[in-house]
């Protein structure tokens, strides 16, 4: 049998080197909607291999700070990822943290971000971190909405307890656990910078956010910072496949541990396309338009803990 | 218990939600577009209820809820907007953001006064209740943040479908009261359709500030 220790170990080497792989996915899902050949599913790794084995050029006036944020912010990251189930519920790390722990990692990693944007002291990196600060602050509230809502249905901000719970036939069909998906897929394409929020294939200095942080880094820097947005992609899309999609997950024995395993290789592939597909349709929305489209996501999260108190069993 | 109740709750949801739209929403014609909408959910809630209580008489009160109030009205009001050529932007009285905080309290004001008054009543027309009150209240609230004369008419429109919502989660409401209430809705929406030509007529806009300042009470 396997032990919740491998398991853990196990997933902390899959989501790492399975996420570049879901990065390069929804790039040639967009490059194929838009009739364009695409790089190769493979180009992200090479892009960080390459990355690591190049020089760092670092500005004269950047400070320790600047020079440790990147691995602080792949460590916090991955920390993250570590507490959520994606493909088994018997994580050895789980008790350790729940969805504010891991609200409180990915806030803790973009402070340093930000933080490091501002470090260097280019206007990029200025307007980059402070357009940051101005999202984070109206996502963060929203994203903990969702988790109240959750926690009051499910009795637990685990996300194991959480995923149990939606899988026993207590979940029923409750519209509160809808707005909180809404909600969700907001937050989440606002943590990631994707398209509606930000464009991360861009370098128009009018728009970026994320690019803007992270424009002075180089080298393995970057690669580290790299790593670590397509960390944080692979890390949303589990949170919601996890909470609301939680199909084939916490099977006994190793057959339902192989049948999570393609279950959550499965999320991930359809996932991937949705948010390539829904990104080519859209176009990106002014910066000061994005704080109503948060404060949309905030007002479904308050709604649904509201409705909550007039649905079954409450 | 169970299924049937959670279709009736994603339904009433599904209204509070529309109300949420139609505050937020500040462009004429999408604003109807909202109205039609919310008439369209009302009358599917109602036959819900009709399908769960197991009372024919509601499928009457569906049906003359998807023509009057998701059909007949909206399509009259885009009539009026076409007719009176104001295409432009809503104003509203205050920044959306605090409008949709005080409609989120409303709904939460809504709960606490319903839910312990009616505690032991039959859940699905206790959560029927306490959701048709907030969609009333935001009825109120869309009234009251509005400069244009048609934005007030579309959050009467709102308030009236909470108003039918209720109804229809009350076991035994007999048929007459919610004919008797359609008609005299139908009748308002003419009355308000006559006052919105005179208003135009005398002050050439539906801006209603231009009212108040008539009166002397804006300067």
């Amino acid at each position: 049998m396997i032990g919740p220790p491998v398991i853990e170990a196990l997933q902390m080497a899959l989501v790492l080197l399975a996420a570049p792989g879901l990065v390069g996915i929804v790039r040639a899902v967009k490059a194929r909607l838009q009739r364009r050949e695409g790089p190769p599913l493979v180009q992200p790794y090479r892009q960080i291999l390459r990355l690591l084995a190049k020089e760092v050029v670092l500005a004269e006036n950047a400070s320790w700070l600047f020079r440790t944020a990147p691995y602080l912010i792949l460590a916090l990251t991955w920390a993250a990822s570590s507490v959520v189930p994606t493909f088994s519920t018997g994580l050895a790390f789980a008790p350790l943290g729940d969805l504010i722990v891991i609200t409180a990692l990915l806030g803790a990693a973009r402070f340093l971000l930000a933080l490091a944007g501002l470090d260097i002291g280019t206007s990029f990196g200025g307007i980059g971190a402070s357009r940051e600060a101005m999202f984070a602050s109206l996502a963060e509230p929203a994203m903990l909405m969702i988790v109240v809502t959750l926690a009051i249905a499910a009795g637990s901000t685990q996300l194991s307890t959480i995923a149990a719970f939606m899988l026993s036939p207590a979940a029923g069909l409750r519209f509160s656990f809808a707005l909180a998906l809404v909600a969700l897929v907001i937050v989440a394409l606002a943590e990631n910078g994707r398209i509606p929020i930000d464009n991360p294939a861009t370098h128009l200095e009018l728009t970026m956010v994320h690019e803007a942080m992270v424009l002075e880094y180089s080298g393995r820097h970057l690669a580290m910072i790299e790593l670590a947005a397509a960390l944080k992609l692979l890390l949303t899309i589990s949170i919601i496949a996890c909470i609301f999609f939680p199909f084939g997950l916490g099977l006994p024995g190793f057959a339902g541990f192989l049948v999570g395993l393609l279950s959550y290789a499965m999320k991930l592939g359809i996932a991937a396309i949705l948010l390539g597909v829904f990104e080519v349709s859209i176009a990106k929305m002014r910066v000061f338009r994005v704080p109503e489209l948060l404060g949309a996501g905030l007002m479904l999260g308050l709604l649904g803990t509201l409705l909550l108190y007039v649905s079954r069993g409450l | 218990m169970g299924l049937g109740f959670d279709i009736a709750h994603m339904l009433a949801g599904l209204m509070v939600l529309a109300s949420f739209l139609l505050l937020y929403q500040d462009r004429l014609p999408a604003l109807i577009n909202v109205l039609r909408l919310h008439g369209f959910i009302l009358a599917l809630a109602v036959a819900w209820q009709a399908y769960i209580q197991s009372a024919p008489h509601l499928y009457i009160a569906a049906v003359i809820a998807l023509a009057v109030k998701a059909l007949v009205i909206p399509g009259a009001l885009d009539r009026i907007v076409d007719r009176l050529g104001i295409h432009r932007e809503v104003e509203t009285v205050g920044g959306i953001g605090p409008t949709m905080l005080a409609g989120m309290a409303l709904v939460a004001l809504s709960l606490r006064v319903m839910l312990p008054i009616t505690a032991h009543a039959d859940p699905v027309s206790r959560q029927d209740i306490a959701l048709a009150l907030s969609v009333v209240l935001i009825g109120l609230l869309i009234m009251v943040t509005r400069r244009n004369a048609v934005g007030q008419v579309a959050g009467f429109l709102s308030l009236e479908n909470g108003i039918d919502l209720a109804a229809a989660g009350a076991r035994g409401m007999p048929l007459v009261v919610e004919l008797s209430v359609a008609f005299s809705v139908l009748i308002a929406f003419i009355v308000i359709g006559i006052f919105l030509f005179r208003i135009r007529e005398r002050f050439d806009t539906v801006d209603l500030a231009a009212l108040e300042s008539f009166r002397g009470e804006r300067q």
